[in-house]
């Protein structure tokens, strides 16, 4: 047997669609699920004697990523053509960006187990418009909708620093949360708003000597679950298939799969030899961009504490979990309410309880978000810092938060009052009653001291019949400590 | 000194642009390339050592408009042109080996 390793390689590609509302260098409208080609113009056809204007925001808010990647930002940008031949972009070029890219030289931070996080390198993210849809289910012939055509269009190439499908299932998530919280784009995968591209290939270390497979790149991946298994899929495939042939990587013998979703394995993609000559060349219809330094600061000014960093700060500064931290910093809305309710003198733990538990579900119920419940952080502060003294049971606080939705006027502690979900924690009242019960119940007394099987059934027992004399209101914790004081 | 075109990068251009040339129009069209790119090689002669390139010929940088929707032409007038429909799509050839997409 000889000796043999080997380690995964992967680089992204990735296109995520910015939400504007009109396409990037005309008025029609950029939006998802319209009749088809209802949303198309002159531009949008690649007419004779059009003219592309370019739309500010979609500018702005790719340069708000790249900033949020920690790229380089162009001072000066432009347009370029890079051809195109297929019918969904009707004038046979695509508006891009080859020598002079907005952004370069950045990175990503993604989250991995347990809190440990990783830098992948972004060797560049620029600006440059979509094609529309060709339907091929329609029978000998194929059918085009070109409402998509020209919505602005992220692309995002990121250096080959992953080593696993875990990884670059990370960084998608990562990515997806940072344009999200950004508010430039839906980023939803299954609609095609952001997709992701991997190129694979395997370092295979065999008797002391190195050798690098051939690249793969990967398409049709409609889910972060397909990104994953088929990273996974394509190492294994290339590891069989180098001690098969022994082929190894070298100019021109990258090849295309297919990601095939029922079967989950890649399909060989038959390409045309010169798929890749484009041809770049300089866009004569539209002018450069020059990005002042007052300028730059001001879209700068519009960046967010980005989800990763305030994961890593829920951690350390409100000592919750990673996973908690993940769970609050899935949606922007989300983390700013819980960081509101902390910054009201909320306990964090139970205000990160409160939010991923009572108040995900209102607002599930709802179909809102967390702060468009009508419930404000101070209430919500005050309910935790209730629970952590003992005057509401968590049980309680489920109860008055579903009558504080309705009632958002009222405090939690007038709910809790009104509605009788006060619970008793004064030691001496309580213990009064733990008497009453211990003398009325020698049978049970005597299984707790004697501490045999029956021990804790029988504290069980005890502590019940204090709830039940109490109706519920005892603090359940201050009842425990009275009877072990009491029987030991 | 560029290389001087040929036949073959006649046809490979061709090919690319999808465009099917008879054998007397790959020679015409290598001979009258060759005379335009001679033409633009006369720009060579020039000394540019100290000329910065130039992204575009007008002295003109950001030209915007603002993110406002106008209205489209409809589905109607947008498929007006169109050789073939098939409803409310444009009907073309069967394409194999699909990889369109940005
Ligand atoms: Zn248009």
């Amino acid at each position: 047997m000889s000796e043999l390793q080997h380690k995964v390689i992967v680089g992204l590609e990735i296109h995520v669609q910015l939400c504007t509302k009109s396409k990037m260098f005309c008025g029609c409208a950029a939006e998802f699920g319209a009749e088809p080609n209802s949303r198309v113009c002159p531009v949008c056809l690649g007419m004779p004697g059009v003219l592309p204007v370019m739309n500010k925001q979609a500018f702005e808010y790719a340069v708000l990523v790249g900033l949020a990647l920690n790229c380089r930002i162009a001072a000066f940008t432009k347009w370029d053509r890079k051809s195109y031949y297929y019918p969904d972009l009707p004038k046979n070029y695509q508006i891009s960006q080859y020598d002079l890219p907005l952004s370069t030289n950045g990175y990503i931070e993604i989250p991995l187990e347990s809190g440990r996080t990783k830098k992948v390198r972004i060797t560049r993210a620029h600006l440059e418009e979509d094609a529309g849809k060709n339907l091929h289910t329609a029978g000998d012939f194929s059918q085009v909708d070109l409402n998509r055509t020209g919505t602005p269009l992220l692309e995002i190439v990121t250096e080959p620093d992953m080593s696993s499908g875990a990884e670059v299932r990370a960084l998608a998530a990562e990515l997806q949360r940072m344009v999200r919280f950004l508010g430039v784009s839906e980023a939803d995968m299954q609609k095609g708003h952001m997709r992701f591209e991997p190129n694979i290939n395997l370092v295979i270390t065999k008797d002391g000597r190195q050798y690098k497979t051939p690249i793969v790149e990967i398409k049709n991946l409609n889910s972060f679950r397909a990104l994953e298994r088929s990273v996974d899929y394509e190492e294994q495939r290339q590891l069989d298939e180098f001690l098969e042939t022994g082929e190894v990587m070298e100019m021109g013998n990258k090849t295309t799969r297919g990601w095939d979703d029922e079967r989950e394995v890649t399909v060989l993609q038959r390409e045309k030899e010169e798929a890749h000559d484009y041809r770049y060349f300089p866009e004569p219809d539209l002018v450069p961009v020059e990005l002042t330094d007052a300028w730059l600061e001001e879209i700068r000014g519009r960046l967010c504490e980005l989800p990763i960093k305030k994961q890593i700060r829920f951690v350390e500064q409100y000592k919750l979990s990673d996973y908690d931290a993940g769970v609050l910093t899935a949606d922007r809305s989300t983390a700013e309410f819980f960081d509101e309710v902390v910054k009201a003198g909320g306990d964090p733990k139970r205000a990160c309880n409160w939010v991923t538990q009572d108040g995900l579900r209102l607002a599930k119920e709802r179909g809102c978000r967390v702060d468009e419940l009508g419930i404000s952080p101070q209430q919500v502060a005050e309910l935790t810092n209730m629970i952590v003294m003992g005057d509401v049971s968590a049980t309680a606080a489920t109860a008055i938060s579903d009558i504080m939705v309705t009632s958002p006027d009222l405090s939690a502690r007038r709910i809790a009052e009104e509605h009788n979900l006060i619970q008793k924690s004064d030691a001496d009242e309580l213990e009064a009653i733990v008497d009453q019960v211990i003398a009325a119940n020698p049978n049970a007394v005597e299984d707790v001291t004697s501490g045999g099987k029956k021990s804790k059934k029988a504290r069980g027992f005890l502590l019940g019949q204090v709830m039940q004399k109490t109706r519920g209101q005892a603090n359940p914790k201050v009842v425990s400590e009275i009877l072990a004081k009491k029987l030991g | 000194m560029a290389k001087k075109i040929d036949q073959a990068q006649v046809r490979k251009v061709a090919k690319l642009s999808r465009l099917e040339l008879t054998e007397a129009e790959v020679e015409e069209f290598t001979g009258q390339l060759r005379a335009i790119l001679d033409y633009v090689e006369k720009m060579n002669e020039l000394d540019t050592t100290n000329v910065e390139p130039l992204a575009h010929c007008l002295p003109l940088s950001n030209v915007f408009r603002q993110d406002r929707v106008k209205e489209s032409l409809g589905t109607e007038k947008t498929l007006g042109n169109a050789p073939q429909r098939d409803g409310e799509f444009f009907k073309v050839p069967k394409i194999l080996d699909d990889s369109s997409g940005a």
